[in-house]
């Protein structure tokens, strides 16, 4: 089956004062029809860029060097202004980090919805309400005639994103990017609106692209997962595979920091170290600093992606999966 | 003392200010202007404030390259028979001086009311602070033009006269005080919360000790990006009120002042006598603007907007 | 909104109540009501009495609440100069000064709003970078100087415009307009355009600056990840954002351009408030000079208080909950 989305080999780079530095480094995915992925990593890792650099909206100085990002089969990153306009809140959807920020407090929510649909289809506004209505209904908002007069401020934290949610809904899209969606939310809150992009993905049929550092999240939600590690892709496959099976020993270090996984009794774990800046990524595997298994090789050569199982996609970028270093 | 000039070379500030060209420029001419001003009695070629150098007769000369000017005088004369560029020289000291002046009393005010009044909060922070809104909301120049259309009526012309430079610095500097303490009260509560003042305290410092050693100094770099654009709005102030006859008089005129009685002249042709303290005038404040710019861009404080 | 409308004007009563008070306390100290009334010729003993029947050696606080009382009625007492009541000279200089700052306001929004926004969108155009640069030459330019070099060039030199006064009025309803003549208007660029010299550079850095810290938020990348056209992005997301904290600069920067127009109106002989206002400080017209500040500062508390209010208005945070 053709992807909906596919990614290859793509970098993204920031032209800093004092050079450049590379945010997304040679990042390939690809994502099928109704599929659900979810990228992982420490803030930092690059997982927000990636997203944002699909629809062509990484803040300056940011911009895409090299690779493609094909669409439907259209190569979208070579698109112009005005084309990926048309893709952005049309086709690929946006569900932003933190729905207090996201939404304009000096236009109703009646004005923001109906501006998305009317910006992407020919119609009044009377059906552009119609639609809105709808899909406010959809993310379980009691009383929606009600809502479309009322202003950002006027809605609790889960509210907000409940709507920015039914935003992302309004034109049918069939690729939803959500940026830690739940992380400015409370811990009840989380389940709930993750619950809801679930059945919703399920309902309508649409792909969806969950970035998060919580990969108890993600275990949850995907069906597939991509690790990220200072701008790279260091390990991708079947969510069961990577939660059961986690080959490189940055996911190990992720799993074994969960809450769950912790022993009763001892303190929580935590990967040693802290995520390089990407002015000063070591040369090698990224990771080797902070490495428990770290060996010669890994200072000095940097993995490449190797398959840890050919039959489910399960890949690893580390010198122990690809057999240079021995376990 | 070279420890510190060593630190000052490697600083950031040093650094932005050797890549930021117009900075320098600005810079140099300030330093000229100011260097020039200050020394006035050795660089002028006349003393305008003596009046056996002045001869009525050479009254409104044009400058030395037009028709019927001279080469005694650059830059003409005023209506007076004063040497024009003598007495711009000694004008821009007086608006030098009186700005600095203003400047001086206005953060002293300032600056003690915001830290008294974000230190101590509650209902005196309370008070101080409507006191500097609503002192703002009526615009620092008309409380300038108030005030020393009081302090005329209170001293009459003469004494007013004499006691023309004090009270330019009074006034302005009573009208302009809110910017420093709505800024440096800002600073305060930003400061006071954080780690550093909370162990200063846990460890018994008394309150002055620790508002003047540790969160004054935190608050220098917005005070210092202030006090550039608040010495030019000063001069601006000053040239304004002496426009108006309520600063420096005639007989000691600053560039404010000197455009005042030139623009009786305009209308004969006279323009020299406008022009140019004109010209000085806007110089010397441009280059404050736009060194206050670059300071703001490089130091980027969090300034209180109004 | 209501608790927060009668809170406003509570403390603009407060503050006028503050400001009669300086007035009247200037006034009582340096006024000479007796000299204002029958010159100098009048023997001591008679000023006694005058003093005694006017009420002038009563208390103090006595004075200042008949003071008050009067000026409630709008009684600000007699100009020395003019022979006639200082509110009836004040409202007769008033209508000049209005349309002045009336024209300038004009040109300092028509121009401002373009340009400003135009500058945050496109900081590093050739024109923005024009925009910004004279905006702070603006700054540094006073503007009695923009003033007397105008007369200069287009009076004097090229003849123009007319270098003073308000040409020809007509008076519509008691309130004499210069707008509707064309001499009137004629005589009115120049002061007004010198007037605006001073706000203009202000508030295209005002706007742009504002504008593009609202074009960093968060709210505006997700209306350009919505897929909205720019320009509703910028005119309808960003511009209303930036709208409020314009609102509020430029309530205070209305009275600001009063205050100047003492500058201006003195340049142009303009026979509006400002110059009155400086022809009392000149002619010790105390009782008019104080009337001045009064109404002025009246108008300063009503202006800020409506600016607050209209603020309330706009902003939808401030409407429903009453206080931000």
């Amino acid at each position: 089956m053709e992807p909906i989305l596919d990614i290859k080999n793509l970098d993204v780079k920031f032209a800093l004062r004092t050079g450049t530095v590379t945010a997304i480094d040679n990042l390939s995915l690809s994502l099928a029809k109704g599929e659900r992925l979810g990228i992982v990593g420490e803030s930092g890792a690059g997982k927000s860029v990636m997203g944002f650099s699909i629809i062509n909206l990484i803040r300056k100085p940011g911009y895409i060097a090299n690779g493609s990002i094909y669409f439907r089969g259209e190569e979208i990153s070579r698109y112009s202004e005005e084309e990926i306009r048309a893709i952005r809140g049309n086709r690929i959807s946006t569900i932003f980090q933190d729905p207090m920020m996201a939404l304009n407090p000096v236009l109703t929510i009646g004005t923001q919805m109906t501006e998305a649909i009317l910006a992407h289809m020919d119609m009044t506004q009377e059906e552009a309400e119609r639609i809105a209505l709808e899909k406010l209904a959809k993310v379980h908002i009691p009383a929606p005639e009600k809502r479309l007069n009322q202003y950002p401020h006027e809605f609790s934290g889960g509210m907000r994103q409940r709507i920015i949610i039914a935003i992302s809904l309004l034109t049918d899209p069939d690729l939803i990017i959500a940026d830690e969606p739940t992380t400015a939310l409370d811990v009840t809150i989380q389940a709930e609106i993750m619950d809801l992009l679930i059945e919703l993905c399920e309902s309508e049929g649409m792909s969806l692209i969950l970035i998060t550092h919580d990969l108890g999240v993600v275990s949850e939600v995907t069906e597939r997962i991509a690790v990220m590690y200072a701008g790279r892709v260091i390990e991708t496959g079947p969510t069961e595979a990577i939660i059961k099976n986690p080959q490189h020993p940055y996911t190990q270090g992720l799993l074994k920091a969960l809450p769950e996984s912790r022993t009763p009794g001892e303190p929580l774990y935590q990967i040693p170290g802290m995520m390089p800046t990407l002015t000063d990524i070591p040369p090698g595997c990224a990771f080797n600093p902070r490495c428990p298994m770290r060996g010669e090789i890994c200072i000095t050569k940097r993995p490449e992606a190797a398959f840890a199982d050919e039959h489910t996609g399960h890949m690893a970028a580390c010198h122990l999966v690809s057999g240079d270093l021995a376990s | 003392m070279k420890q510190s000039l060593e630190n000052f070379k490697d600083s950031y500030l040093f650094y932005s200010f050797k890549r930021d060209k117009i900075a320098m420029i600005s810079f140099a001419i300030l330093l000229v202007l100011v260097v020039v001003s200050f020394s006035a009695p050795l660089i002028a070629p006349y003393n305008p404030y003596d009046a056996e150098t002045i001869d009525i007769l050479n009254s409104e000369l044009p400058p030395a390259w037009m028709d019927g000017g001279s080469t005694q005088f650059l830059m003409g004369t005023d209506q007076q028979g004063r040497d024009l560029l003598s007495t711009m020289i000694y004008g821009m000291r007086l608006s030098v001086l009186i700005g600095l002046g203003a400047v001086v009393l206005q953060a002293f005010i300032g600056i003690s009311v915001g830290l008294i009044a974000g230190y101590i909060g509650g209902w005196l922070d309370n008070f101080l602070m409507r006191l500097a809104d609503i002192q703002l909301s009526f615009a620092t120049m008309m409380v300038a033009i108030l005030i020393s259309a009081i302090f005329q009526t209170v001293f009459g012309s003469s004494r007013y006269n004499e006691l023309a430079v004090p009270l330019l610095v009074v006034v302005i500097g009573i009208a302009e005080w809110p910017q420093y303490a709505r800024t440096v009260r800002a600073s305060v509560l930003g400061e006071k919360g954080k780690e550093y003042v909370e162990a200063a305290r846990v460890v018994g410092l008394s309150s002055t000790r620790i508002m003047f050693r540790h969160i004054l100094p935190n608050t220098m770099s917005s005070v210092l990006v202030i006090s550039t654009v608040q010495v030019a709005n000063a001069i601006m102030s000053e040239a304004a009120l002496s426009f108006l006859g309520l600063g420096m008089p005639v007989n000691r005129p600053s560039l404010g002042s000197l455009i005042n009685a030139g623009f009786e002249y305009i209308f004969s042709g006279a323009w020299w006598i406008t022009l140019f303290p004109g010209i000085f005038l806007v110089l010397l404040v441009l280059v404050i603007n736009l060194l206050g710019d670059w300071l703001r861009d490089v130091l980027n404080p969090k300034l209180y907007k109004g | 909104m209501f608790a927060f409308t009668v809170k406003r004007i509570l403390q603009a009563l407060f503050v006028m109540l503050i400001i009669s008070l300086l007035g009247f306390s200037i006034k009582h100290e340096f006024g000479d009501p007796i000299r204002d009334m029958v010159g100098i010729q009048v023997s001591v003993k008679d000023r006694e009495i005058l003093r005694e029947t006017m009420g002038l050696n009563d208390p103090f606080i006595t004075q200042y609440a008949r003071f008050l009382k009067n000026a409630a009625h709008g009684d600000l007492g007699t100009s020395f100069f003019y022979k006639k009541p200082a509110m009836h000279v004040i409202l007769s200089k008033a209508p000049a000064t209005i349309e002045l700052v009336f024209a300038s306001s004009l040109i300092v929004i028509l121009i401002s709003i373009p340009v400003g926004i135009f500058a945050a969108i496109k900081p590093r155009h050739w024109f923005s970078r024009i925009a910004m640069g004279g905006s702070i030459v603006g700054v540094s330019i006073p503007v009695f100087l923009t003033a007397i070099l105008m007369i200069y060039l287009f009076s004097i030199t090229l003849g123009w415009f007319p270098s003073y006064g308000r040409g020809e009025t007509v008076d519509l309803w008691g309130w004499h307009t210069g707008l509707l003549t064309a001499d009137g208007l004629r005589h009115l660029i120049m002061p007004a355009i010198a007037l605006s010299s001073i706000m203009l550079p202000l508030f295209i850095r005002l706007i742009r600056s504002e504008m593009m810290e609202v074009l960093e938020t968060e709210y505006i990348r997700f209306a350009y990840a919505k897929g909205l056209k720019k320009k509703r992005i910028w005119f309808i997301h960003a511009f209303k954002n930036t709208l409020l904290p314009v609102i509020t600069v430029g309530g205070v920067q209305l009275g600001i351009m009063l205050a100047y127009t003492i500058l201006t109106e003195t340049v142009f002989q303009w026979a509006g408030m400002g110059f009155m206002f400086l022809e009392s400080v000149q002619r010790s017209d105390t009782t008019l000079l104080v009337a001045y500040i009064i109404f002025v500062g009246g108008v300063f508390v009503i202006v800020n208080t409506m600016v607050d209010i209209i603020y309330g208005l706009v902003n939808p945070t401030i409407r429903v909950s009453g206080r931000k």
